[in-house]
């Protein structure tokens, strides 16, 4: 084993048994606490010995399902993985599409799918930090954070017409144009999230109630982060400068100058830390594109001329997409795709075969918090039973979203 | 790619063919083909790279082949190597679909090789726990992902009684 070398403590990874001084504890699967899973935990007195997260609950055999639907459709369904960061979570599938069917979608379509991946980061990040209070029973941590939300669904809705499940990149092009007055209801909800932000600062993170079961706990090395493929705010929490939207270039992220917030401790505290910078650096994204965004089209000009004179003629004037008849058996050309895109939980991954038929014949998805399961493995051993909900909270780990 | 290879492209290259690997470069794709036996070797290259982990492992069922085809995507966390993936490329036979576990190499390597297991039925010689994932304990017939496990959707309107 490369144990020695790699950075990694392999024991840590492997289950422990122990002898009849361990006990078994199984905590779920009636929704723990951040969804549909079961821990079965190995604990010696209050000390954990092991912890084997027994996931697939919510597995819905997505990979599958996607092989035996025209290829268009693997859009709506793959967005049912994190239903509370739908976009970012399918924003890499279609730019997949789009280097297997080589389309270019136009400027102004790359400007607005990142508008709608912030906001949805954001809201993301918000959800991960009630559900991370919740669990330390800090119930004004929860309510503040899924409130708050709620102006980056409303301001989601006014974009794309849906809440959540919002469907709005397609290959080529995204569905809808930026509604009038979008701008100011943006920057209200800016500058009230930017306060709130402070107020979180004050009543929770700064709070030496949690200050207490947060700082030290749960400590993940840079070298061990790296290693075990970690992604997202807990990699960066640990001090790698890592993040989707540099390693691959989707969105308009290229044109745009923004942070990745990274801090060297690696524990709860620092994950937690790390989510309220982006979400300030999510802000900042999105001023910068409503300043910047080009004029244009919003779908590729491949698929517009498909579509009859008097239909384009309207698309065009009223910025809403009306899909040309190809799409309904888009056929996907033999050969394959890899795109990467980053999450708010992370980085999700997809690999696409097509063999020239409607129907995608292979479609691998690996989900950021199927990435960061191993961390209950791995963090857990040798702490105290009251630090598991700490750490299990500052991981922002999303059944669903693991089980696909 | 734009402008010439980087150094460490050409050493880890180097190294590969040295390895008895095929290669072929396809935009910011490294993809190897390892020689009969030599895959962990090729892992091993791939982490001294620095790329030392995995984005992902899948299965890919060809029964036109008869081969299952599993392919690992390792990344780097290192900044002129993010961009690249590097992909190795394994066919097995579709009967005994048997490969050496890369666990010890990649980490990480835990539940991916482990739900590649579950879903087509590759085994993994050496993983520590091939056991179910994400199916119900009790689950029977072929591994799912497979092309000849069909999914028989049940309809909206539905015989009752």
């Amino acid at each position: 084993m490369l144990s020695t070398s790699s950075g990694v403590v392999y024991s840590r990874l492997l289950l422990r048994e122990g002898d009849e001084s361990v006990y078994e504890l199984f905590i779920g699967p009636q929704h723990p606490s951040s969804g549909h899973m079961r821990f079965i935990v190995r604990l010696q007195g209050d000390v954990i010995v092991s912890v084997d997260p027994d996931i697939g609950y919510v597995h819905r055999t997505m990979e599958k399902l996607a092989e035996g639907r025209e290829a268009i459709k693997a859009i709506p369904l793959l967005e049912r993985l994190t239903i509370i960061d739908s976009h970012n979570a399918t924003v890499g599938l279609v730019t997949a599409m789009e280097r297997l069917l080589d389309v270019e979608p136009p400027p102004r379509a790359l400007y607005l799918r990142t508008l709608l991946s912030e906001i949805n980061r954001i809201a993301s990040h918000l959800y991960g930090m009630g559900i991370a209070g919740i669990m330390l029973n800090h119930s004004t941590m929860f309510m503040w954070a899924f409130g708050d939300r709620e102006v980056w669904l409303q301001l989601a809705e006014e974009l794309t017409g849906a809440r959540l499940t919002h469907t709005y990149s397609v290959p080529g092009g995204v569905r809808r144009d930026l509604p009038q007055g979008f701008g100011e209801k943006f920057e209200k909800a800016a500058r009230y999230m930017e306060r709130r932000l402070q107020d979180y600062m004050r009543i929770f993170l700064e709070n030496p109630q949690v200050v207490a079961r947060y700082e030290g706990v749960g400590v993940l090395k840079k070298s061990e982060a790296s290693r075990l493929g970690v992604v997202g705010p807990n990699l960066r929490a640990s001090g790698v400068k890592y993040d989707a939207r540099l390693a691959d270039d989707y969105g308009a992220y290229k044109d745009l100058e923004f942070e990745v917030p990274t801090r060297e401790e690696g524990d709860c505290m620092a994950r937690m830390l790390v989510r309220v910078e982006e979400i300030k650096q999510s802000i900042s994204i999105i001023r910068q594109v409503l300043r910047k965004m080009p004029d244009g089209p919003i779908l590729s000009e491949k698929y517009l001329k498909l579509l009859p004179p008097k239909t384009r003629e309207r698309v065009l004037q009223e910025g809403r997409v009306k899909f040309p008849a190809l799409f309904a058996s888009l056929k996907l050309p033999a050969g394959e795709a890899v795109a990467r895109a980053e999450m708010g939980h992370g980085e999700i991954f997809y690999h696409i075969t097509g063999d020239g038929s409607a129907k995608p014949y292979r479609l691998r998805v690996v989900t950021p918090s199927f990435r960061n399961v191993i961390l209950f493995r791995y963090l857990a051993p040798g702490h105290r039973f009251m630090d598991f909900p700490a750490i299990y909270g500052s991981l922002d780990y999303f059944p669903p979203e693991a089980d696909r | 790619m734009s402008g010439e290879k980087p150094s460490w492209l050409v050493a880890l290259e180097g190294r590969l063919r040295e390895l008895g690997a095929e290669l072929e470069v396809q935009g910011s794709i490294l993809r190897v083909r390892p020689a009969p036996g030599k895959v962990r070797e090729v892992a091993a290259a791939a982490v001294e790279a620095g790329f030392d982990h995995l984005a992902s492992v899948e299965g890919i069922d060809w029964p036109s082949k008869g081969v299952i085809e599993v392919v690992y995507h390792a990344e780097s966390y290192e900044p002129e190597k993010r961009r690249f993936l590097f992909e190795v490329r394994v066919q097995l036979p579709r009967e005994k679909p048997v490969t050496p576990s890369l666990f010890d190499v990649w980490p990480n390597a835990l539940f991916m090789e482990r739900e590649t297991w579950e879903m087509l039925g590759v085994i993994f010689e050496g993983h520590p726990e091939l056991r179910r994932l994400l199916l119900p304990p009790g689950w029977e017939g072929p591994p799912p992902l497979r092309k000849d496990f069909k999914v028989v959707e049940e309809g909206i309107y539905v015989e009752y009684e």
